[in-house]
């Protein structure tokens, strides 16, 4: 633990650390573009100088120096002053001064550094040097002539979303960053370099020329794209949210989101369910309110108890709590969240949720993927698997081939092989001290049984670490199953009913119901098709929700915006449907909502904690049947209603999954 | 980069490089060449087997050769690294050439010590021997290039074909270069006036007592 003076003040970091850190620990700001906490240390910007003593005369690097015992650092003596002067003279050499125009301005780090460390002046009278326009996806738009080199983007694509397919070619002056031959850069996160981006040669290409950083709200809330709950600020001006990004949480997503979280909000104002309609004559036809609820009453008043509620992948727990609450007063508990059929046991729901949690995947020193593709199904889970392999950990996966990004023994695709594992593999996890299972929807189906033998087999729950993880894919999933979404036969035991509520659910089989279908939903999608009545509800950001993660994290966000005409918060719907059924639920506020729910689910209250699922797992079926033929997600950048109304995420799905290629317009 | 020359259509360069593969005998080098590295380390072996690939092209065309983008992906492949690790490695140094090049890729020193010493003479017999900066001769025979020094500075002006030094040129030595070249002759490389490597022109300026025979200078010191 080196101890060192910076400015006088007397701070001890720990060992490893570097001069720039122990900076920050005693509270300077060091400037900087090259250097990043999450990436490695490149030390080619030059801008962090400071004075050290004891040590050479000159200014040195702080990103790149080891803190050593003894130092004396100093980062306000003319000679740093100096130092940064010049570097940020260097750097602006080449950099157009085209600010008024760049999308970056307001929140460009080279504009706030040197107003803040530049001299106000320019000495440099000669030509620019320009670099042409490099084409790196449907995600990244390019103005390379700012680019200052400092690296990141390299580094992220090489260290965080392990594709090698950006980087700096040619030499000196003539340096360049690009990706591979100028094609798309194939990553589900390819949008982070954006964020990484200290000025603005990587921009984002939905976002270009839409608004200025100072007028959009900034509104924190809870990513429902996929089950890992990212943490995004949604900017909005108006009612339109502009822009997604995401917020640090070291737990869930670090600093990073993926292409989907970022860029779906393109679809938040397309094919928008703005008023109620009813089907007539085979015809959807507009109508009031008050219509739409006189049909559906008279269809539950005819259909007595025999009513279902089927959850969608993106409604929070309020929502499902309310049609719940809704259905207990007529009398059903026919509840279901799993859309495609899926059927597993949920008598225990540790047995299906992400036990080591997101964060502390780090810590395996031996990975077992049963059936899942985790670079579509959860990249954030994945990004957290390649850290854990950079300490040592080793990867096996049972299940069809894929490119996950990093290096997997792939073991064949029989699920029998989870209690018939090589010789190696079972020595290599009976002798880990943190093993871990990764079971994907894919295996839960006749697999479940066998992964939570191999479970007890290895001794994967142990004291201090639980490594049975299910990764689901639906933000609702965990929060559904607590609330009690899950029939034991899935959803063919609520098909029968003669009146369902589909909340948002766009992924059902929606033939195998025959009775009367309510859709309560935002969005033109699957479900609308079939509905007998919608009734518009509202998407994740026009509303305060709480979602429960896939590793039971319950996390609440709140209303960016408000929903477009006739639309209304789905709980507020589910309110006053029950008063025009006679079936008055007892809550008339958000807040009265959240507390009767609390009440029969005590976990939802914990915002921002984790729920303790006691490990008692269920005795299934040991042996694993059947053979994996694929995984469930087909395409990334189209699995739910929001991203499939979403050009942006359209143009995605075409371009790297459908490999299209599109024409470049003439600028 | 002003002098860039150009490159080749994508379509047509893989339709013409896209099976490259060694030769039975840059295979042998190419095996001797990775053994030199430990297991694990390939990525080193980038830059000699880009050489490689590159003589074995300029072979294959009868030229100095060059690298085509599926041949450095051939390169990647078998060091198994990312295509963009090796790419980077191909356009950082210069000795790479990304475009095609004639038989003799001449490469004219014009920094300064060269061009105090006449590398504008030597220009000039290139030009007016046909040769245009950045542009390959009609009859592929030389491309010129003016590069920055080649650590040559004693012998100046020079220029490097190929793998060889010519030094000590002047106009007509330069055109007498460049005919025997391409005349299918091999000219003596080195200095072209004869000079051993480095040494004064002329023979040796100091210690000339000891030319012939050993000569104790200690009695002479002052």
């Amino acid at each position: 633990m080196p101890k060192l003076k910076v400015d006088g003040i007397e701070v001890e970091v720990p060992q490893g650390a570097t001069v720039l850190q122990a900076c920050e620990a005693a509270g300077k700001e060091i400037p900087r573009f090259c250097y990043h906490e999450r990436l490695s240390i490149a030390g080619n910007c030059r801008m962090c100088l400071v004075e050290v003593k004891p040590g050479p005369p000159k200014p040195q690097a702080s990103c790149a120096l080891p803190a050593a015992d003894n130092q004396e650092v100093f980062t306000t003596t003319p000679m740093v002053k100096n130092a940064r002067e010049g570097v940020m003279e260097f750097l602006l050499i080449n950099h157009p001064l085209d600010c008024p125009i760049c999308d970056q301005g307001g929140e460009c780090d080279l504009q706030d550094q040197s107003v803040a460390y530049g001299k106000g002046h320019s000495r440099y009278t000669e030509n620019k040097r320009a670099v042409t326009e490099k084409y790196m996806g449907p995600i990244v738009k390019t103005i390379m002539t700012r680019c200052i080199q400092c690296t990141r983007c390299v580094r992220f694509a090489e260290e965080v979303a392990g594709v090698e397919e950006i980087g700096a070619i040619y030499r000196g002056e003539d340096m360049q960053i690009t990706s591979y031959l100028e094609q798309a850069v194939t990553s589900e996160l390819s949008g982070n370099v954006v964020d990484l981006c200290p000025v603005g040669a990587l921009t984002s290409k939905p976002y270009a020329y839409e608004a200025r950083p100072w007028e959009l709200k900034k509104t924190l809330t809870i990513d429902v794209q996929d089950a890992v709950g990212t943490n995004i600020r949604l900017d909005s001006r108006g009612r339109q949210v502009l822009r997604c990004v995401p917020r640090i949480n070291e737990d869930v997503n670090e600093e990073w989101a993926h292409d989907k979280t970022r860029h779906h909000v393109d679809g938040l104002i397309r094919r928008r369910l703005d008023r109620p309609y009813v089907r007539r004559d085979g015809k959807l036809a507009p109508v009031s309110w008050d219509e739409a609820f006189a049909v559906i009453k008279d269809r539950v008043a005819a259909a007595g108890s025999n009513v279902a509620a089927v959850a969608g992948d993106l409604v929070d727990c309020e929502t499902m709590y309310a049609a719940k609450a809704l259905l207990a007063k007529l009398g059903s508990t026919k509840l279901e969240g799993r859309q495609t059929g899926m059927a597993y046991d949920t008598s225990s729901l540790a047995a299906v949720n992400f036990n080591t949690t997101i964060a502390g995947v780090e810590q395996a020193d031996a990975i077992l993927l049963v059936g899942t593709n985790l670079r579509w199904e959860a990249p954030l889970v994945n990004t957290r698997i390649r850290k854990a392999i950079k300490k040592g950990a080793k990867v096996f996966a049972i299940g069809p081939e894929t490119e996950l990004t990093y290096k997997v023994e792939w073991l064949g695709s029989d699920l029998s092989l989870l209690g018939n594992l090589p010789e190696a593999v079972a020595t290599l996890f009976g002798e880990a001290k943190a093993p871990l299972i990764i079971v994907g929807g894919a295996a839960l189906k006749g697999g479940h049984g066998a992964t939570l033998d191999f479970a007890k087999r290895f001794n994967l729950v142990r004291e201090g670490w639980n490594g049975y993880n299910v990764v689901h894919m639906a933000a609702s999933r965990m929060g559904g199953l607590m609330l009690g979404y899950a029939q034991a036969g899935g959803i063919a035991d609520v098909t029968d009913a003669a009146v369902t509520f589909f909340l948002g659910a766009d992924e059902v089989d929606y033939t195998k119901f025959g009775g009367f279908k309510v859709y309560v939903g935002h969005h033109g999608d699957a479900g609308v098709d079939h509905a007998d009545v919608i009734l518009p509800g509202v998407t994740y950001a026009e509303k305060s929700g709480t979602w429960v993660n896939t590793e039971g994290r319950v996390q609440r966000g709140e209303r960016a915006v408000f929903a477009p005409g006739d639309a209304r918060e789905d709980w507020t719907i589910f309110r006053a449907l029950s008063e025009v059924l006679g079936a008055t639920l007892p809550f008339d506020s958000l807040a009265g909502l959240r507390e009767a729910m609390a009440t029969e689910v005590p976990a939802l209250r914990q915002v921002n904690t984790l729920v303790a699922f006691d490990w008692n797992p269920p005795s299934l079926d040991t042996a694993g049947q059947g053979s994996l033929s694929g995984y469930p997600i087909k395409d990334f950048y189209l699995t739910n209603a929001i991203c499939r109304a979403s050009p942006t995420m359209q143009r995605c799905s075409a371009e790297l999954v459908h490999g299209e290629t599109f024409a470049e317009a003439a600028e | 980069m002003a002098e860039a020359a150009h490159i080749p259509d994508e379509a047509e360069t893989r339709a013409r490089w896209g099976s490259f593969a060694w030769t039975e005998e840059n295979q042998r080098k190419a095996n001797e060449i990775l053994a030199r590295y430990p297991k694990g380390r390939e990525q080193s072996a980038s830059i000699p087997f880009l050489d490689l690939a590159q003589r074995q092209v300029g072979a294959e065309t009868q030229t100095q050769g060059w690298l085509p983008v599926p041949v450095i992906e051939f390169v990647a492949r078998q060091i198994g690294v990312p295509y963009m690790r090796v790419f980077e490695v191909a356009t950082f140094y210069t000795m790479f050439n990304l475009a095609p090049v004639g038989r003799y890729h001449v490469q004219v020193c014009g920094t300064t010590p060269c061009m105090l010493r006449g590398s504008d003479d030597v220009l000039a017999a290139c030009k007016n021997r046909g040769l245009v900066k950045g542009g390959t001769t009609p009859d592929g025979m030389f491309t010129l290039t003016e590069v920055e020094c080649l650590g040559t500075c004693a012998n100046a002006p020079m220029v490097q074909i190929n793998d060889d030094n010519y030094e000590d040129l002047d106009y007509d030595r330069t055109v007498a270069v460049l005919e025997a070249l391409a005349n299918g002759e091999t000219p003596r490389t080195g200095s072209t006036i004869g000079r051993q490597t480095s040494c004064p022109e002329g023979g040796p300026t100091t210690l000339t007592a000891m030319v012939d025979a050993n000569h104790d200078y200690r009695s002479e010191w002052a």
